[in-house]
């Protein structure tokens, strides 16, 4: 038989078929089966009418967002003044401001732990405050990658342009060079916000007791009780579609966002 | 104009002093008997003789680097024979291929975890001993990125080059091996590199997936803090700092070796 390049992807589409297709269609099945695999939207239904599960679902959304805006609104300017800034080295600096991505989050965290713990006698004190802290540590370099990337590569031509037209350099910044970084700033925006709703060791580890989304998949697990676990699961499945599918109408660029969790600067 | 740069200047150092004081705090206090940050005690390598010597510690560190070897090289492979296969086959399945691919990246970590232990381990009854679980999830989650590392490089590449290989007595199959995968081998480096850093990293598929006895750095610094064993909490510190000093080497020797390449200066 004559070798075809393309039955080279056969192994990878079994494997992405087994072990990634497969897991999520069990996990909706379990989230709408009870425990004698018949249909149900019991546990659907559980969730949106317990208070528990909802007050987890709005503090989880709360967390992400207050995340996600100090998060924009320090890697904004970073990645701005990196990009064009006009520093000689702004590239090695862009790899000093995303370097600490490197180093595995726990131990990152850790180190933020034992800071916060030193300056405030105790971290009980500030649970929300902490979290923050922690994970605008944690996801910092998210969001000022592809921002970055996106002022970088700005069409000098119609800065130009609007600067000919007449435009101060207040007026470019807002009229011109906000509107245009959008992409990065979707990317940034997508590749915070979804973390920050699930990364509950961030508040394991701070001491903030109070659950997020990803806490309850934790707990249902831990109880083995997979068809809530699942239902909780199906539930941010739907949340994460939702926002891959905002991305993508924002005119944001999911490579760029990927291309910023997997610290491709090699 | 000097103005402006100035502000420049002082917002950088703003944000590098938050990025780098909590980092550079821990490893000043690694080095010496102090079991909090602010307590002053005399220098000590108590801390680095506590994580090379303590077996558990040791087997953690260990065990970490082998599972990322073994999942980034075996993510590696499968993702860049998928991204050729991908690229050259029909235009249909490609689009489905990439529609996967995409799955694990917008996905949380706890779903993709939680689902692979569900059908691996409460469905399919697979032993979690057997680390099978662990590395398929694992790698559940690197191939799709080794697969976007090199999607965009395979695009790049001069198509006549694989033809005139053909032209000149190659076999296909050598034609890919030494044209093709030649031509691909930087993309393969950083997906590599991509895929044992984010192994590495990985709290929440490991914590699903793993064998009751096995710890990975993430899980064991998690499971530390929860717990008040000051030798192992402090020793933590030491790896911190030991990481932190091989992230910074790395990035010196590659950008070292890029620059004289390139004679540009840095280069990312």
């Amino acid at each position: 038989m004559r070798f075809r390049r393309r039955t080279l992807s056969i192994p990878y589409v079994l494997f992405l078929l087994v072990f990634v297709v497969a897991p999520l269609a069990v996990v909706l099945i379990y989230a709408f089966t009870n425990g004698q695999g018949r249909f149900t939207l019991e546990n659907f239904f559980a969730f949106f009418k317990s208070s528990r599960t909802i007050a987890t679902l709005l503090y989880s959304m709360w967390i992400a967002f207050v995340t996600t805006m100090v998060c924009l609104l320090l890697a904004y300017p970073t990645a701005y003044v990196l990009a064009r800034g006009g520093f000689k080295k702004g590239g090695a600096l862009l790899l000093l401001a995303v370097l600490p991505m490197w180093i595995n989050f726990t131990l990152r965290i850790t180190a933020v732990k034992e800071l916060l713990d030193a300056v405030e006698g105790n971290l009980a004190y500030y649970p929300f405050l902490n979290t923050i802290i922690g994970q605008v540590y944690d996801f910092l370099p998210f969001m000022i990658l592809p921002i970055y990337n996106v002022l970088l590569s700005l069409d000098q031509k119609v800065l130009e342009a609007g600067r000919d037209l007449g435009a101060d350099p207040k007026r470019l910044f807002w009229q011109v060079i906000l509107p245009m970084s959008r992409p990065g700033i979707v990317s940034g925006i997508t590749m915070v916000f979804l973390p920050a709703m699930t990364n509950y060791v961030v508040l394991d580890m701070l001491y903030n007791s109070t659950y997020i989304m990803g806490s309850l998949i934790g707990s249902y697990f831990n109880a083995y009780d997979w068809h809530n676990g699942s239902m909780i699961s199906a539930i941010l499945l739907m949340i994460i579609a939702f926002f891959s599918w905002l991305e993508k109408k924002a005119g944001g660029d999911i490579s760029d966002s990927s291309a910023a969790r997997g610290g491709s600067l090699l | 104009m000097k103005h402006k740069k100035k502000k420049h200047i002082l917002w950088l150092i703003f944000i590098f002093a938050f990025l780098y004081t909590p980092i550079l705090l821990l490893g000043f206090y690694s080095f010496t008997d102090a079991a909090m940050i602010g307590q002053m005690r005399g220098f000590s390598l108590h801390n680095y003789k506590t994580l090379f010597t303590t077996p558990e510690l040791t087997s953690m560190i260990w065990g970490t680097i082998l599972l990322a070897l073994v999942v980034g090289v075996l993510s590696t492979i499968l993702g860049t024979m998928g991204a050729i296969g991908a690229f050259y086959g029909r235009r249909k399945s490609r689009h489905a291929i990439e529609l996967m691919n995409q799955i694990p990246v917008v996905n949380a970590d706890v779903v993709t975890g939680f689902s692979v232990c569900i059908l691996l381990v409460v469905v399919l009854g697979v032993d979690k001993d057997t680390y099978l679980p662990l590395i398929a999830g694992q790698m559940a989650l690197c191939t799709p990125f080794v697969y976007l590392q090199i999607m965009p490089r395979l695009t790049q590449m001069d198509p006549h080059l694989y033809e005139a290989a053909l032209d000149l007595g190659c076999s296909p199959f050598q034609a890919l091996m030494k044209v093709v995968v030649r031509d691909l081998m930087p993309a393969i480096g950083s997906g590599l590199f991509t895929a044992v850093t984010l192994s590495m990293d990985d709290y929440f598929i490991t914590t699903y997936t793993k064998p009751a006895v096995f710890n990975t750095i993430s899980t064991y610094t998690v499971n530390a803090t929860r717990g008040s064993q000051t030798s192992v909490k402090t020793a933590l510190w030491a790896l911190s700092t030991v990481i932190f000093a091989v992230v910074i080497l790395g990035v010196l020797v590659v950008n070292y070796r890029s620059s004289k390449e390139e004679e540009g200066g840095w280069s990312l």
